[in-house]
């Protein structure tokens, strides 16, 4: 403590000389910081923002949801008892078909049956401006409907014009323009068309076995507590199948998106503070280096290295908070500031304010990242001694730090990725992305160290003797104060990130949009009535371009409970549980199962109900030979044996049941059927045409449309978190420039005794751009060799696709790393290039 | 009659200072054959080593006439200078002034292979082995003494076998007995390549040793 007042006093006089020395450490951890800072605002706007909306979004203060039935009288007496008002909409898919004279224009509709009361909150926007229950009345016998514009335009429909919901026609009165309870839909449902319940009842559609859900949406009085009530639901109707939500927590699916996106993108921001770091810590070496003789000539007057550590942390500790400051308030201004550009392109409601927990997040993040990159330059301080005043002082405080400093980093290290975790929420996640970021500095910190040495070993080999530009370019790459390290580090590490989502992206798209059609079959076909399934046999398999035809009796059920246990309580949230499930039942095993234990019952077996299921699945859920599940099938519980496990494969979007049961145990449950058509493409719509015709109530869904949609949302997504990588490539860029500005004077001293040796200035400018663009293309060949391991691990571990190395990404990403530092390097070749030598050497005289 | 290496006329050289231009030269008029040695010397601030760069076509004469061996340097650009200085000038200077990331093998290598010589490397070797330092080509500058340092500087400021010498204080940072190898090298080469050596220096005795002794005082030679 007794050189406490001796380091402030340094500390002031140091800082006395501005921040000049320090703009690019500022500019780093600012920019860092500020990234992470408004994803996490504009995550938490958009919690609020559906927290605030979550009554309209959800379409009441609670919703009851059914799959495949309506509810039951006990079940409307209970909601009635408890709601102030109570209003139904029934959702289900299905083919609107339109009449252009000679044509007849199918598509695939998600429907929207509503009452007379919808919607409980919130308004639905007509063009023109009707209001719903006037659009939606019926006129001249005909009941009325809207649609979304693009559905109308694909079925060439205007308002006043005709379609069909299977048999029933409606008229088209307006567009549906916006509708409250849009977003709790989630991302993927088909375009929609908003009818009444009581219009539906000639339609055909909503038959037994019929695959709709039904929605009872309460208005509940204020004094009434939601969480209680949401218990007391669940515990009178625990095993009915019943699915709870209530404007708490509006839309689950999009919050934990959000979240997840939300996290993805501070963990991309997290790889940014790290570049940004590397910045740091390359600036506090460089000016503990301009700093060598100041700091040698204080050890000479008697200051003890704890004193000029203590002075020096002083002085960085300072700068951090200015970074940190400024990246919080550029974090928390950005979103203000494009509020309503935001609000424009955002599907969700978003309230965009400034919230404390993002920027505290990102501020934490900017402190323990500034503090372990800049311990890891500052240990050199006291490894300086006053006898390098006589020396050349080259790299004299180039060592690593002792055990303690080292503990001390690996400390800030650990709570850094410590508050992530507790942040995100994301631990896994977090901790993988961790452990790639550490991965991926220690290789690429190796990578630069190899370079470094193979290039000065090259250097002074006879092979680069002749050709002096390269030599000296490889020779200033492998000799003493080589940059390498920092720019192969940060440039490496922002393309590793790019190269990374590039190949994730190239070959997801590669497997949805290429790959996938080829096994894929044309289109399925849903909600095929028992008495209709052999002429949809005959019509599709007697065309000739049909090559398959795969039907299946098809059910929905949840999983309730796991040998008489709550099955959530038992397994957790596997995705099996969450929700309804496909059942189906067989005498034999169809055709190609493969059963890998136990075995299929007998034909005509009549005991007590029997299961087999997906054996993946089960491993995961923990499943057993033996073991019973009650599966909740239209309302009725069904608890059944596993009695075989069999490989269900997912991935070529053919039929695939999770579980399969015995014809006995499902006697008499309404159901329909699946049928999956492997067809050349003129043959589908051709098919389309018929089976439209003559069974108006079957839905059509085209795999390939789903494939489309399916692209394009994931187009938006890799967009998203490609601009998220954007901002770790740009701090990368960040540090490069204050790299390259940092050994400009190194740059332009080598240039001027260059001169006076006869060096003309193309040829210095030739063994600049040489040396800026070596170093690229190594960041740039690292980032393609760890964007190759991390993709692939991403793309077959993950995602479960097949991986193929997608060079084009690659190539750019080289060419794009050797452009971006031969660019920050240029920036900085013109003052080497312009100066005067008798100036430079006499200076340093 | 030997042949004339440097011929200035009425030389002036005015440099931009904080208080506004210097006339740091003033009409200097001087000529130096191949071959001689011409020690320079006067006190600080006289314009010794800025007429030492005027030589080297470091710097640019404001006026006068400026011929280094039948080249007039004044009507040259930039890159033409460098070029001169590859082909006819050495320069050693008080600071070495050698490349820290390059050995001392790299650094004499340098300039030969500016030149295009194909046997750059065991030439450098040669004029390493010929300052003593054979034992010493792979270190860098900063494994090096100030004495070593500037023995470097002398076998690259020596090994494209220039036609003129420029050596600035070359002994100002070394001891005395590094101070008379460095004199005892650089007065060897002059006389081995028939170059002209102009030293700079502060010590009488050094431009004593030197065939011709000039002295500069406020920009005039006097």
């Amino acid at each position: 403590m007794k050189q406490f007042p001796a380091a402030t006093r340094i500390f002031l006089r140091e800082l006395r000389g501005g921040i000049r020395g320090f703009r690019v450490f500022v500019a780093c951890l600012a920019l860092g910081v500020a990234s992470v800072a408004v994803v996490g605002t504009v995550r938490s706007s958009v919690e609020e923002g559906l927290s605030r909306e979550g009554a309209s979004i959800l379409g009441g203060d609670a919703e009851i949801e059914f799959s495949y039935r309506r509810a039951d009288d006990a079940e409307l007496g209970w909601m009635r008892s408890t709601a102030t008002q109570m209003s139904e909409v029934v959702d289900f898919r299905s083919m609107a078909t339109a009449e252009t004279g000679t044509d007849t224009i199918r598509s695939l509709t998600q429907v929207k049956a509503v009452d007379d009361i919808y919607p409980l909150y919130g308004e639905v926007v007509l063009e023109p401006g009707l209001p719903l229950a006037d659009a939606l009345a019926e006129r001249d016998g005909v009941p009325g409907a809207v649609m979304q514009p693009s559905l109308a335009n694909r079925l060439q429909l205007a308002p006043g014009d005709e379609f069909r919901l299977g048999t029933q026609p409606f008229r088209l009165t307006a567009l549906l323009e916006r509708e409250p309870d849009s977003v709790a839909s989630g991302p993927l449902p088909g375009p929609k068309t908003i009818v009444r319940s009581d219009d539906l009842a000639g339609s055909g559609l909503l038959g037994p076995g019929s695959l709709f859900t039904s929605k009872y949406r309460l208005e509940i009085d204020e004094s009434v507590d939601l969480e209680t009530l949401g218990d007391e639901a669940k515990a009178l109707f625990a095993d009915r199948g019943l699915q709870w939500r209530d404007s708490r927590d509006g839309s689950p699916g999009i919050r934990v998106f959000v979240e997840r996106v939300g996290a993805f993108l501070v963990l991309v921001g997290l790889a940014g503070i790290t570049v940004g770091g590397i910045g740091v810590s390359t600036s506090v070496r460089v000016l503990l280096e301009q700093k060598t003789a100041t700091i040698a000539t204080l050890k000479t007057l008697g200051a003890q290295g704890n004193t000029i550590l203590a002075a020096y942390l002083m002085l960085v500790g300072f700068m951090i908070l200015v970074g940190v400051l400024l990246g919080t308030v550029i974090g928390a201004a950005l979103p203000l500031a494009f509020s309503s550009v935001i609000a424009e392109f955002a599907p969700v409601p978003i309230a965009i304010a400034v919230y404390p927990v993002p920027l505290l997040e990102a501020a934490t993040y900017g402190v323990l990242a500034g503090l372990a990159f800049s311990l890891w330059s500052l240990a050199g301080t006291r490894e300086v001694n006053a006898a390098s005043l006589f020396r050349g002082g080259v790299g004299g405080v180039r060592k690593l730090p002792s055990p303690a400093f080292a503990a001390a980093v690996l400390a800030l290290a650990a709570a850094l990725i410590t508050a992530a975790c507790l942040f995100t929420g994301a631990v896994r996640l977090t901790a993988w992305t961790a452990a790639g970021i550490c991965g991926s500095l220690l290789v690429l910190s190796l990578a630069a160290i190899g370079l470094r040495t193979l290039l000065g070993w090259l250097a002074r080999t006879r092979l680069m003797r002749g050709n002096a530009i390269l030599r000296i370019a490889s020779g200033s790459i492998g000799g003493p104060n080589s940059d390498a390290v920092p720019v192969v580090l940060s440039l490496g590490l922002g393309l590793t990130v790019l190269a990374s989502i590039g190949q994730v992206s190239v070959n997801v798209n590669n497997s949805i949009s290429n790959d996938l059609p080829d096994i894929a079959p044309s289109f399925f076909a849903v909600d095929i009535q028992g008495d209709q399934l052999q002429r949809f046999v005959d019509l599709t398999e007697g065309h000739s371009d049909v090559t398959d035809v795969e039907t299946a009796p098809m059910l929905r059920g949840v999983i309730t409970r796991i040998n008489g246990r709550p099955a959530e309580e038992v397994a957790g949230g596997h995705w099996v549980l969450r929700g309804d499930r496909g059942v189906t039942y067989s005498d034999f095993p169809p055709e190609g199962t493969v059963i890998t234990e136990g075995n299929w019952w007998p034909e005509d077996y009549s005991g007590s109900p029997l299961i087999s299921f997906a054996e993946e699945e089960g491993d995961e859920l923990g499943l057993g030979l033996g073991d019973e599940l009650t599966v909740n099938i239209l309302g009725r519980d069904i608890t059944a044996r596993i009695s075989s496990f069999r490989v269900v494969d997912f991935s070529t979007a053919g039929i695939g049941f999770v579980m399969a049961m015995n014809p006995g145990a499902l006697t008499g449950a309404p159901h329909t059927h699946i049928a999956t058509v492997y067809s050349t493409e003129a043959a589908e719509t051709e098919l389309h045409r018929r089976i439209g015709r003559e069974m108006p109530n079957v839905t059509l869904i085209s795999v390939k449309e789903g494939i489309a949609r399916f692209a394009e949302l994931l187009g938006k997504l890799v967009a998203a978190v490609t601009y998220g990588s954007g901002i770790t490539l740009a701090t990368g860029f960040m540090v490069l420039i204050g790299t390259a500005a940092a050994s400009e004077r190194l740059r332009t001293y080598d240039s001027a005794v260059l001169k006076t040796l006869g060096a003309v200035r193309s040829w210095i400018l030739s063994y600049l751009a040489l040396r800026f663009a070596m170093l690229g293309a190594a960041a740039g060949s690292f980032a393609i060799i760890a964007g190759g391991v991390v993709g692939w691990a991403v793309v077959t571990r993950l995602m479960q696709f097949e991986f193929a190395f997608d060079a084009v990404s690659a190539i750019s990403i080289v060419a794009g790393g050797s452009v971006i530092s031969l660019a920050a390097g240029l920036l900085f070749a013109l003052g080497p290039l312009g100066a005067s030598p008798a100036r430079i050497l006499r200076a340093r005289d | 009659m030997p042949e004339t290496a440097i011929l200035l006329e009425n030389t002036c050289l005015t440099l931009d200072g904080n208080a506004g231009p210097v006339n740091v030269l003033k009409e200097i008029s001087l000529e130096v054959p191949k071959g001689e040695s011409v020690g320079m010397t006067g006190p600080s601030g006289s314009g010794k080593t800025s007429l030492l760069m005027l030589l080297g076509g470091l710097e640019r004469a404001t006026s006068g006439g400026l011929n280094v061996l039948g080249n007039d340097l004044t009507s040259m650009n930039e890159d033409q200078l460098a070029s001169f200085r590859m082909k006819h000038v050495g320069i050693i200077f008080q600071s070495f002034h050698l490349i820290p990331t390059m050995t001392a093998l790299e650094n004499v290598a340098t300039p030969l292979e500016l030149s295009g010589r194909r046997s750059a490397f065991e030439q450098a070797e040669s004029e390493l082995e010929a300052v003593g330092l054979a034992d010493r080509i792979n270190h860098y500058p900063s494994q090096l003494s100030g004495g070593e340092q500037q023995r470097v500087a002398i076998a690259r400021a020596s090994a494209t076998e220039p036609d003129i010498l420029l050596a600035d204080e070359p002994t100002g940072n070394l001891d005395a007995e590094n101070g008379e190898m460095v004199m005892e090298l650089l007065l060897g080469l002059s006389e081995r390549h028939n170059a002209a050596l102009v030293l700079v220096t502060h010590a009488e005795n050094l431009a004593k040793r030197c065939d011709r002794r000039i002295s500069l005082r406020d920009g005039r030679i006097g």
